[in-house]
């Protein structure tokens, strides 16, 4: 088997992830994808790391972890809240600026 | 000649963990976008990425492996069913479209940019590759290796991402923490509140049928039969967790009725077949 399987895989992943932003009404399954998303690049970057012989995709991949877990910190805030003022997670209910 | 034969296949057991725990992967990922509720999404989703983190170790990320697990499943998943349960367990997605036919839009816009990202793959010369060996043992092993990238190219980067960190839990904490602007109301304020404005003056009604039922979130019953939406706390009430039960009695002797119905019709005709 050749690595770039690997690539593939986390190409399939992304798609995956992309397909269920667009087809999911709820907010935190929205999230969730985006985070599969985000594994999706982490898995391509280590494979690349691995082809090239170089620690520095794996750099890349490890600030991405940290970058998403600051992210996911964040959007769940701002979910629980807009949750707590409409009583729904609904990406189609929230379409006011206002509460 | 077999260095040779290693920088263009891997070994026969990496081929085979690669297509058994990628099938379960995909399927994973397949779950997280099909399943009706979040946490079932959730959860396969969290099986993802401990496959994920596999694959990490599979390519010799060794460090990135554990952080996965560590972090992605430990913390984050666990952060997504925590906001799930907060939000409700039982809220499934609606199937209703707002835009019509924005679904079967959504699959062939995904369907187009995995061709578009495969083919991509497939026409980059990308059939050899090195292996993380000599990067890995270069500093003494894989954590040391990115302990020294980290710490000196990368070092600005990394100290980013710590004033990022820092801002993220603070903002989460101003977005979710609620200042009370007044001063909770004592019993005893409720109490005079209740005799002034002279309604409900005794304690609510409580809970149950009692001769079927005495669970809290089972509305007591009229005397005409209907339920009552005071006797069930207001928490379940918001919710819309009250479980209506006065139809059940009607229903059971509806069913009694039936089956002697059907019993007494069998018996006559038992008896005309005699005769």
């Amino acid at each position: 088997m050749n690595p770039v399987n690997y690539l593939y895989l986390a190409a399939l992943l992304f798609t995956i992830g992309a397909a269920g932003v667009l087809i999911r009404r709820n907010a935190i399954v929205v999230f969730m994808c985006v985070e599969l998303m985000l594994n999706a690049c982490n898995l391509a970057f280590v494979a690349f790391s691995r082809m090239h012989g170089n620690l520095d995709g794996q750099i890349i991949a490890f600030f991405t972890m940290v970058v998403a877990a600051a992210e996911v910190v964040v959007g769940l805030a701002i979910i629980v809240s807009v949750f707590r003022a409409r009583h729904s997670a609904s990406v189609d209910d929230a379409s006011l600026m206002k509460l | 000649m077999s260095a040779e034969l290693a920088a263009y296949a891997t070994s026969g057991g990496e081929a085979f963990q690669f297509w058994v725990l990628g099938t379960v992967a995909v399927a994973g990922a397949l779950g997280t976008i099909l399943m009706r509720r979040a946490v079932h999404s959730a959860l396969c989703l969290a099986g993802t990425m401990i496959i994920l983190a596999v694959f990490y170790l599979a390519n010799g990320a060794y460090f990135l492996g554990i952080v996965q697990i560590v972090v992605y499943t430990g913390a984050i998943m666990m952060l997504f069913l925590f906001v799930v349960m907060l939000v409700g367990v039982t809220a499934a997605d609606s199937l209703k479209e707002t835009l019509k036919g924005q679904r079967w839009w959504a699959a062939a816009c995904g369907l187009g940019f995995g061709i578009l990202l495969a083919g991509g793959i497939g026409n980059a010369s990308l059939t050899e590759f090195v292996g993380l060996g000599a990067a890995n043992s270069a500093h003494g092993g894989n954590v040391e290796g990115l302990a020294a990238l980290i710490f000196t190219k990368y070092v600005f980067a990394f100290e980013m991402t710590g004033a990022l960190l820092i801002t993220a839990a603070v903002g989460a904490m101003v977005l979710t923490h609620r200042e009370r602007t007044e001063r909770a109301r004592t019993q005893r304020e409720l109490a005079e509140q209740r005799v002034r404005e002279g309604k409900h003056v005794p304690p609510l009604p409580a809970p149950g049928v009692y001769a079927r039922h005495n669970a809290v979130d089972i509305p007591g019953l009229l005397p005409d039969g209907t339920p009552s939406e005071l006797t069930v706390m207001q928490t379940l009430r918001k919710r819309g967790q009250v479980r209506d039960v006065s139809a059940e009695a009607l229903a059971d002797l509806k069913a009694l009725e039936q089956r002697s119905e059907e019993r007494l019709g069998r018996d006559r005709d038992e008896e005309e077949a005699t005769r």
